[in-house]
């Protein structure tokens, strides 16, 4: 079959780069080569876009055992303990196909970190939607939770965090991440480097299908009007075979059978054999008549390029294959050797005999193009707000207004749909600043949590991507957590947009920056780009996931009051910063502006202050002060605990409604006892932390000083109200 | 006291169960469900989970495994039977228990905590508890929805073989405390002889006040008496 340019495009490949495919090989490629071109040279496989901005991003750090480049990161919690986590993109799948998109997404971020010996003990997830007035929102918003909560409830791991944001920006182009965190001995991690010749190369889990072909492809395209006739690219998931495959790998991974192992995610055997065989310097000869196939003639074309769910790719030990035989026969999974590896460093494909495919393994891995693609600065447009040239209204209103957002309501209409507390370690759910997980049957904890600001991305790219870092580091200590580190899932428009690729550049300086100044290096992430349709691209939207660790589980804390009668203190000066605040968007329908600077030497002043506040016990509750500002954080913290506060102005105040939905950063609220008062003043003011006593807890009522006085079981009820009516 | 833990592929809340039982002192043993013989066992437990990946109909594949006709044997000989979750839908599969679980009203997955009241606490599962104690206890089920025929319902009324029911804090069984829609409310049943218990909350989740609670404990010292 000759290729001509229309089959090169419809494998999403430029014609400059079959050029350069024709060149590397000293050939043309036949279709099943140019398939597996297609398949490692696309975006989603090979970072061509994004390679040159991720390098600069901090990797490294003291607890890092495994940077960017694995299945996923690795980082040390100490006795010999260690922390697998990474967090992954599903937006295309999910957009065509909710419940299969968003089940499937969590099933590839589950094999990612099991694959490295890992077992699973948390999921966490980022999903964005469209307008709530969007005729499709509603039905992607129901499929995407239970395709969430589907996968996760019957493997049975807990999905114990996650945020769900609505913006008319993803009204044709969802977005869904998966963050999936594991627990694994630290001299027991698996890695993807084959190694050794003549080594059995074996094929594990479901059977390959026709699902899925040129899954990756798709995902690196933009969305169309015809974007609904790509459900045939879409992947089914049984979380049921992953559940066995789990069981099985981790039983196979007690001894030392495993050389190397990989799974089969985007781009199927494809991407996991030249994976394994690129990182050991070796060639790899695949038998295909071989590979368990779920339908009759299949050809190597498909074969190649399924990315049917929960398959492994396996190297195995001399001497193994029996061993491991019997662990995958016992599961009822396929375990079928489908060929070995060499030193010709070659891909090789055999089908009845006969060679139907050789590829130099170096030209797909690390010959993929690489693209210093244009970007531009984002234009900056300062425009201050004044409140006082707005309609008025009443502070109460405005209030209520937020609390009742689809963005600020209350969640648990999305999370009572998932299993938040089966391996009985969660000690807490969502709701708070992150969920905690005990480490099973020790005295030690992680914390978890994702985060993200398109509004402030959007807006102002390098702080956005500086404030993700920073929130997601203030959740953490928030709970009584160390940060360790992160994950990101960086998604965004199309990169042949200098803009959309300004954008991603300036994001990734700004997370760049304060991962440094944090010591919070980035161990794991993705990259999603071409999310729009029809040229209108996302807001950036990087999601970060972040890990900390809590060494004593009996110093945790949560953001709900404890008890009445204590004083209120808020950390971090206000400034009353309301450009791209929740409050103007919520009730002026105003986004325009900056948004609020990220000061890196408070952020990080105040935050381990408040931490060691934590961990001597001198404080019952913490709530970091966000999106919403001030008042947004007094109120989730009455809220959740049934206890009201009392709450004065400040004597001088410029405006009330900067002072309280304010967005300024690095704030948090603490409720402190009588008795603890001064040794909490006197070591913020050893630290040099500013803060105001803003007032006190009480029973019942909900007040602000000569403003408004409300129950808090109205608040509660205006909080809870919005998903069981949507 | 000796316990065994049924493991079906897709069970996933047998490591959960085990540690409960070994907190409590309990001698406890994974049974594989394709053995066809168990060692010797006081207490049989069928854990939560998805088994079979709730093919067909949960419990229903399981409910015909090769280690079930070993559990009915010993469930006519008077061994105890707890089934928790997806361990109570196989039990009605087997028959064990009369009855079915029906796919929960809303159509959707519930994970929360719950109140169930203890109705009958003469039982050797409910012996530590008082009569009508209300207990917050978590469910996670998609089919926890219990149906049964009116003869039958008739005879867990009569005969005090309904264990517990979905109600408010205060004790009160209305449609406003019934989470899945189950006829009566019903959380959980015994069999005629009450050495079978099945319920679809999770105890084994409420025996460590770090998570949860401790209002599972009692269901566990109950059995140890």
């Amino acid at each position: 079959m000759e290729i001509t340019n229309e089959i090169v495009e419809r494998h999403g490949l430029k014609l400059e780069e079959y050029k350069t495919i024709q060149k590397l090989l000293k050939r043309d490629p036949n279709l099943l080569e140019l398939g597996i071109f297609s398949a490692m040279w696309n975006e989603h496989c090979s970072y061509k876009s994004s390679r040159i901005h991720l390098k600069k991003l901090p990797v490294q750090g003291k607890k890092v055992i495994q940077g960017p480049g694995e299945n996923a990161g690795v980082i040390d919690i100490g006795d010999d303990d260690a922390i697998v986590f990474k967090i992954e993109s599903h937006n295309h799948p999910s957009y065509i196909e909710p419940y299969q998109g968003a089940a499937t997404g969590v099933g590839g971020i589950l094999r990612d970190v099991f694959t490295m010996g890992a077992r699973p003990i948390a999921l966490l997830n980022s999903i964005h939607f469209g307008s709530t007035t969007h005729p499709k929102t509603k039905s992607l918003l129901n499929g995407v939770v239970s395709g969430i909560g589907g996968y996760g409830n019957c493997i049975g791991i807990p999905t114990v965090a996650g945020e769900t944001k609505f913006n008319e920006t993803y009204n044709e182009n969802i977005l869904v991440n998966a963050m999936a965190v594991g627990l694994a001995k630290k001299d027991k991690i698996f890695y993807s480097k084959a190694k050794g010749l003549n080594k059995a190369v074996v094929y594990v889990g479901s059977k390959t299908g026709r699902d899925g072909i040129h899954g990756a492809s798709m995902a690196s395209a933009e969305f169309d009007e015809n974007s609904e006739e790509k459900k045939p690219t879409v992947q089914v998931g049984d979380p049921f075979t992953e559940k066995l495959l789990l069981e099985a790998c981790l039983e196979l991974m007690k001894d030392d059978s495993i050389i190397a192992i990989q799974d089969m995610g985007a781009a199927g055997l494809t991407s996991s054999s030249v994976e394994m065989a690129s990182k050991g310097s070796l060639g790899i000869e695949l038998e295909l008549d071989r590979v368990p196939c779920r339908e009759d003639n299949m050809s190597p074309y498909e074969m190649m390029l399924s990315e049917s769910q929960e398959r492994m790719l396996i190297i195995l030990e001399d001497g193994k294959e029996n061993h491991a035989r019997k662990i995958f026969e016992k599961w009822d999974l396929d375990f079928v050797i489908i060929g070995k590896t060499n030193n010709s460093k070659n891909l090789t494909l055999k089908y009845n005999n006969k060679i139907e495919g050789e590829i130099p393994v170096e030209i797909l891995a690390t010959k993929a193009p690489v693209y210093d693609r244009k970007w531009v600065k984002k234009k900056v447009i300062q425009k201050k707000i004044d409140i006082k040239q707005l309609k008025k209204i009443k502070l109460e209103d405005a209030l209520i207004k937020i609390l009742s957002s689809p963005n600020h309501s209350n969640k648990s209409w999305i999370t009572d749909q998932y299993d938040q507390m089966v391996m009985c370690d969660t000690i807490q759910k969502s709701g708070s600043d992150s969920a905690i997980i005990r480490i099973h049957n020790t005295n030690k904890a992680i914390a978890v949590t994702v985060d993200s600001s398109a509004n402030y991305c959007k807006s102002f790219p390098l702080t956005g991507g500086k404030q993700v870092v920073c929130e997601n580091w203030r959740n953490l200590i928030s709970v009584g957590a160390n940060p360790i580190a992160i994950t990101n899932c960086l998604n965004f428009g199309n990169p042949e947009n200098k803009e959309v690729m300004g954008e991603f550049a300036e994001c990734i300086q700004g997370i760049k920056e304060a991962c440094e100044f944090l010591n919070f290096p980035v161990v794991s992430g993705n990259v999603s780009f071409y999310n729009g349709t029809n040229r209108k691209n996302i807001f950036p939207t990087p999601v970060i996931g972040g890990v900390g660790l809590i060494p004593d589980i009996s110093k945790t804390l949560n953001h709900c009051f404890k008890k009445e009668n204590n004083n209120i203190l808020l950390i971090g000066k206000t400034f009353g910063h309301i450009e791209q605040s929740c409050f103007l968007k919520e009730n002026f329908s105003i986004s325009e502006g900056l948004p609020p600077e990220i000061n890196l030497n408070n952020e990080k002043n105040n935050g381990e202050t408040v931490l060691q506040l934590i961990r001597k016990n001198l404080v019952l509750s913490v709530h970091d002060v966000s999106s919403g500002g001030l008042l947004i954080s007094l109120s989730e913290m009455s809220i959740g605990s049934n206890l009201g506060a009392k709450i004065y102005k400040p004597k001088k105040l410029a405006n009330k409604f900067e002072y309280f939905f304010g967005e300024d950063q690095g704030r948090y609220v603490l409720e402190v006892e009588k008795a603890n008062l001064d040794k909490v003043i006197k070591m913020l003011n050893d630290n040099e932390i500013y803060y105001e006593n803003i007032g006190k807890t009480q029973v019942k009522n909900f007040e602000i000083e000569s403003e408004f006085n409300i129950d808090v079981n109205d608040l509660f009820k205006i909080n809870n109200q919005w998903y069981n009516n949507y | 006291m000796r316990s065994s833990v049924i493991v079906f592929p897709g069970s996933n809340c047998d490591r959960d169960i085990a540690v409960a039982l070994e907190k409590m002192q309990f001698k406890n043993q994974m049974i594989w469900h394709k053995e066809t013989s168990l060692p010797k066992t006081d207490l049989i437990v069928i854990p939560g989970g998805f088994s079979y990946g709730d093919y067909l109909r949960s419990g229903a594949i399981a409910g015909k495994s090769l280690i079930i006709d070993e559990v009915i044997k010993l469930a006519k000989n008077g061994c105890l039977i707890l089934g928790i979750c997806n361990g109570f839908q196989i039990l009605t599969e087997t028959g064990l228990l009369k009855g079915t679980l029906l796919r929960n009203k809303n159509l959707k997955f519930i994970n929360k905590d719950v109140n169930i009241k203890v109705l009958n606490n003469k039982t050797q599962f409910t012996s530590k508890y008082k009569l009508n104690q209300v207990l917050k206890i978590n469910i996670a089920h998609n089919e926890g929805n219990y149906f049964t025929d009116s003869k039958h319902l008739q005879e867990l009324r009569n005969d005090n073989l309904i264990a517990f029911k979905y109600c408010d804090k205060k004790g009160n069984t209305n449609l406003d405390s019934n989470p899945n829609g189950a006829l009566d409310n019903i959380a959980g049943i015994f069999n005629s002889k009450k050495n079978i218990l099945g319920m679809m909350p999770h105890p084994e989740r409420m025996i460590d006040k770090l998570i949860s609670n401790d209002d599972g404990v009692n269901l566990f010292s109950s059995l140890l008496n």
